[in-house]
């Protein structure tokens, strides 16, 4: 058994506790997300939530947009953490997979939940 | 084409400034103005990889950006430059006169600040230096969005 792992989600908004509810609501885990959002707080300020979010345990962070002030505040907390990997364009299929997984190796189950999420994009008529 | 923004905003380079500010001014360099992070590498491949291909990122001290200020006003080149906080905002304009418009965007929540818009703080400090800055001569703008409407200083005390 791998060692508990808390995924992050950190989003714009009310983007994050709303992934955060709804992977809830279908998997039945109440434990191992937790969302932050950037809502009302600068670049330091964020890293600060980061800091509280994630403690002292193992996390992987979940980000919404590339580029955006989330993803910039996550990879200046894995600068401070080195252990803290960083995934961007979160998405729920993602999420759900992440939770459904504890059971794989941190980088295995990134793998395993980013494959996921890109599978979960598809195109019905164009 | 010259200095097209100067923005207070306290996340820097985000998706505001680049998707938001970035598609209506389209500038060909954004300047970050930070003494911090103008010392830190690794902060500029985090920021530099915010910005899309095409744009020219520079990162300097808030002293370097006065100092090269008047170059880039200038220049052919659109440039947008951002600064993270009030303070830096004064320095920046006390050492650079070309200075003539400021935008506030977002500025977040501190101990003695109170909010003003959804995305801006300002203490009665900061507030009260502004307004010593456009008695100056300097127009100070709230505007997170080139979309969203824009608020006068004198509207936000």
């Amino acid at each position: 058994m791998s060692e508990p792992v808390r995924g992050v989600v950190v989003a714009h908004g009310d983007l994050a506790a709303g992934l955060v509810s709804v992977v809830a609501a279908i998997t039945g885990d109440h434990d191992t997300l937790v969302g932050v959002s950037n809502r009302e707080c600068g670049g330091d300020g964020l890293l600060d939530r980061l800091r509280t979010a994630v403690g002292d345990g193992r996390a992987v962070l979940f980000v919404d947009l590339p580029g955006g002030s989330c993803f910039t505040a996550g990879a200046r907390f894995r600068h401070e953490r080195g252990d803290t990997p960083v995934v961007g364009g979160v998405s729920l299929p993602m999420l759900v997979d992440f939770v459904m997984h504890p059971e794989l190796a941190v980088d295995v189950r990134i793998e395993h939940a980013v494959n996921a999420g890109r599978r979960a994009m598809k195109v019905m008529g164009t | 084409m010259s200095v097209v923004l100067t923005r207070v905003d306290d996340r820097l380079i985000h998706g505001q400034v680049v998707v938001g500010w970035g598609q209506a001014l389209v500038p060909d360099r954004i300047v970050l103005a930070d003494d911090a992070v103008a010392e830190e590498q690794w902060e500029h491949d985090i920021y530099r990889a915010a910005v899309p291909p095409g744009i020219e990122t520079a990162f300097v001290s808030v002293e370097e950006a006065a100092r090269r200020f008047a170059e880039w006003d200038r220049a052919p080149e659109r440039t947008l430059v951002l600064v993270g906080s009030i303070e830096a905002c004064l320095r920046l304009c006390a050492a650079a006169p070309g200075v003539r418009a400021i935008n506030l965007g977002g500025i977040h929540q501190a101990d003695d600040r109170r909010q003003r818009l959804p995305y801006l703080f300002l203490s009665e400090s900061e507030l009260a230096q502004l307004e010593g800055l456009e008695e100056r001569g300097v127009t100070i703008v709230a505007q997170d969005l080139p979309t969203s409407p824009a608020v006068a200083l004198d509207e936000l005390a």
